[in-house]
């Protein structure tokens, strides 16, 4: 893929130039398709231009521009205005935007930064929201993902989804790692690593720990790794499969999928490993459990009907009620955090794509023209879903907003599957 | 990135996330702005002032090459002994770990299984799509293994299940798993002990032909039938 090759080309050479150079995008994204009606908004440089080494009003501005819903107003020429000095309004209304954000970056006498912005309605002359925040060095990137956080949830209504993280599997010369990256993709590093697959990583509730399976001693099984010293343990090595861990919303339970008593059965187990509690009658394939937000009802698939579909049981296990009509194949539950969507795959001839339900209406939406959709993981916002495709035979991530509208794509040389958005 | 770092990004990030005090916001030009964050630097006596960006690759080297993070698991490392890791693997029933005989099988019979002339070096039977039905073809074999295993009540199978790449990973773990045990069914079937067979599934995760068409396919939905300390 030349331009790829010519971005990742350009990245390294722009990080040899520099004494500090900014931090590694090991992933790109770019948006496919945005919004209908953007906002149309400018981020004036901060001030000074250069002050440290990650250019905050670029990441603010990347940030945005990669939700779809904003039209990023070309802020060059124009002056650079601090956060201290007078806005001139008229001035930004005749380049087109609705709204401005202004900022300034200074180090504090202890070396740290004191980064502070404002962001301004230039229709209505009046301030919007101003903050400021006082932080070691390195924190530049994470306050401009709060910046973007702050801006969208201002102009927009709802949480932004900028300062978060995302898990998933690269594999690579024939090796596997799983890996964790912003969700703008820069600073991606490994957590582990095998010759053999890993699969299925989830994050716990506080987002310190990641269940996933591994392949290693030759067939699946569970372990529960930390990320802070990476210290990991087997939680689940029953006889034969263990498979699809899911975390309860208090992260003191997992819930899993195990073939020692019938080819795959749902259980439950603490979170540290130990006994299973099977909540699984028998009589069919009954695998990829979720919880629910609120922790009540497990989400699963089930071919008890015939045919694979997506059913919901309370935890305490008991009767099962079925949510996917649609086809013969409906498989992979994903629920978004404020409870009301219901996202999974669903096969149509022989493509598989993402599809969601509103949970409360059971109206469903097939969201996506891609082919070989699996894995599909909600953003915290609960707005889009991250997922994972085959584009040209090779595997990439992918997001679409749950009104279908808003694409985008994340690469990474190698193969990318099994993504997870932390919560 | 080192341990401290990442141990510094991780309070600095809980420390934000609960807010400092807010002060009014009064929407004109000149509004105090509220602090939303104030992080002490060096609480735990990481020097701020060398320290590179905590969650940054590059650091101060220059290098494009992400510096290796101290926690990355490395699966094939050993577990010390004692860890968790290590109980796991004694206790499963059928690690395979530094076997080199096949176990339970005295070396004469052991031969057959590896002789290219004998039926009992086939070890794979495929399967058709949506199916773990086994097909005419493949009696012959499971017979002959099943023979085997009766004759050498000691020896150990793993049955791997797989499917095509078709589908959710997870649900083709169930479907492999399936596979497998349908060919468990047919040596049960045939008086060969529960004990002396483990079904595990390896899904899609480990074809042995890549490629997206049914001529790739048709060769990855399969059971294999490995022994124990081959």
């Amino acid at each position: 893929m030349p331009f790829l090759l010519r971005l990742l080309t350009a990245s390294c050479l722009v990080l040899a130039a520099l004494i500090q150079g900014p931090a590694y995008a090991g992933m790109t994204i770019e948006i496919v398709g945005g919004a209908a009606n953007r906002i149309p908004v400018a981020i004036a440089p901060f001030l000074p231009t250069g002050a440290s080494g990650d250019d905050i009003a670029e990441i603010v501005e990347a940030d945005l521009r990669r939700s779809g819903l904003f039209n990023l107003v070309d802020s060059s020429g124009l002056g650079k205005s601090g956060e201290a000095e007078i806005v001139d309004h008229g001035q930004w209304r005749a380049r087109g935007a609705d709204a401005l954000v202004v900022g300034q970056v200074s180090r504090a006498a202890d070396g740290r930064l004191d980064i502070r912005f404002r962001l301004y309605d230039v229709v209505r002359k009046v301030q919007l929201i101003g903050f400021s925040y006082l932080v070691p060095p390195g924190m530049s990137r994470a306050i401009g993902h709060k910046i973007a956080d702050a801006v969208h949830e201002k102009l927009i209504g709802e949480p932004g989804n900028y300062s978060g993280r995302v898990a998933y599997i690269l594999k690579r010369d024939g090796r596997y790692e799983l890996q964790v990256a912003d969700a703008d993709g820069f600073n991606n590093f490994t957590v582990a690593r095998s010759p053999e697959p890993i699969i299925s990583p989830v994050w716990s509730p506080n987002g310190a720990k990641i269940a996933y399976v591994s392949f290693e001693q030759k067939k699946p099984i569970v372990y529960v790794q930390t990320l802070a010293d990476g210290k990991r343990k087997v939680v689940a090595n029953f006889r034969g499969s263990n498979y699809s861990p899911a975390w309860s919303p208090d992260g003191r339970k997992l819930a899993i999928a195990l073939s020692k008593d019938d080819i795959a059965q749902i259980y439950l187990i603490d979170a540290d490993g130990g006994a299973a509690q099977r909540l699984s009658k028998g009589g069919s394939l009954d695998t990829e459990p979720v919880f629910s937000p609120d922790g009540k009802w497990l989400y699963f698939t089930s071919d008890r009907g015939g045919s694979p579909q997506i059913y919901r049981m309370s935890v305490d296990g008991g009767e099962a009620k079925r949510l996917s009509f649609d086809g013969n194949y409906n498989v992979s539950p994903a629920v978004s955090p404020d409870g009301k969507y219901l996202a999974y795959i669903r096969r149509v001839g022989g493509s598989f794509h993402v599809a969601v339900q509103e949970l409360e209406s059971g109206q469903t939406q097939v969201l996506t023209d891609t082919h070989f959709d699996e894995s599909p993981s909600f953003a915290p916002n609960s707005r889009s879903i991250l997922y994972a495709t085959l584009v040209n035979g090779r595997g990439v991530l992918a997001t679409v907003s749950v009104d279908g509208r808003i694409k985008q794509r994340l690469t990474l040389s190698g193969d990318l599957r099994e993504p997870a958005w932390a919560p | 990135m080192n341990k401290a770092n990442l141990i510094s990004l991780l309070i600095a990030g809980l420390l934000l996330s609960g807010c400092a005090e807010l002060k009014a916001l009064t929407g004109t030009d000149n509004a105090p702005i509220e602090e939303r964050g104030t992080v002490a630097s060096a609480g735990t006596g990481t020097p701020a002032a060398t320290a590179p960006a905590p969650a940054a690759q590059g650091s101060a080297s220059a290098s494009s090459i992400p510096a290796e993070p101290a926690q990355v698991v490395e699966t094939h490392a050993l577990p010390a002994p004692g860890s968790t890791e290590a109980q796991a693997m004694a206790d499963s029933p059928m690690s395979p770990v530094g076997l080199r005989a096949i176990v339970g099988v005295p070396p004469e019979q052991a031969a057959l299984l590896r002789d290219p002339a004998n039926i009992l070096s086939k070890r794979v039977v495929y399967f058709d799509f949506d199916s773990d039905a086994i097909r005419e073809e493949f009696r012959g074999l499971i017979e002959a293994h099943a023979g085997f295993l009766k004759g050498n009540g000691a020896a150990r199978i793993i049955l791997q299940g797989h499917t095509d790449e078709r589908g959710s990973r997870d649900y083709n773990l169930a479907l492999g798993q399936r596979r497998g045990e349908s060919v468990k069914q047919a040596l049960s079937l045939m008086g060969v002990q529960n004990e002396q067979i483990e079904t595990v599934s390896l899904g899609e995760e480990k074809p042995v032909q890549e490629g997206h068409d049914e001529a790739a396919w048709q060769r990855n939905r399969r059971a294999e039938i490995h022994y124990l300390g081959e």
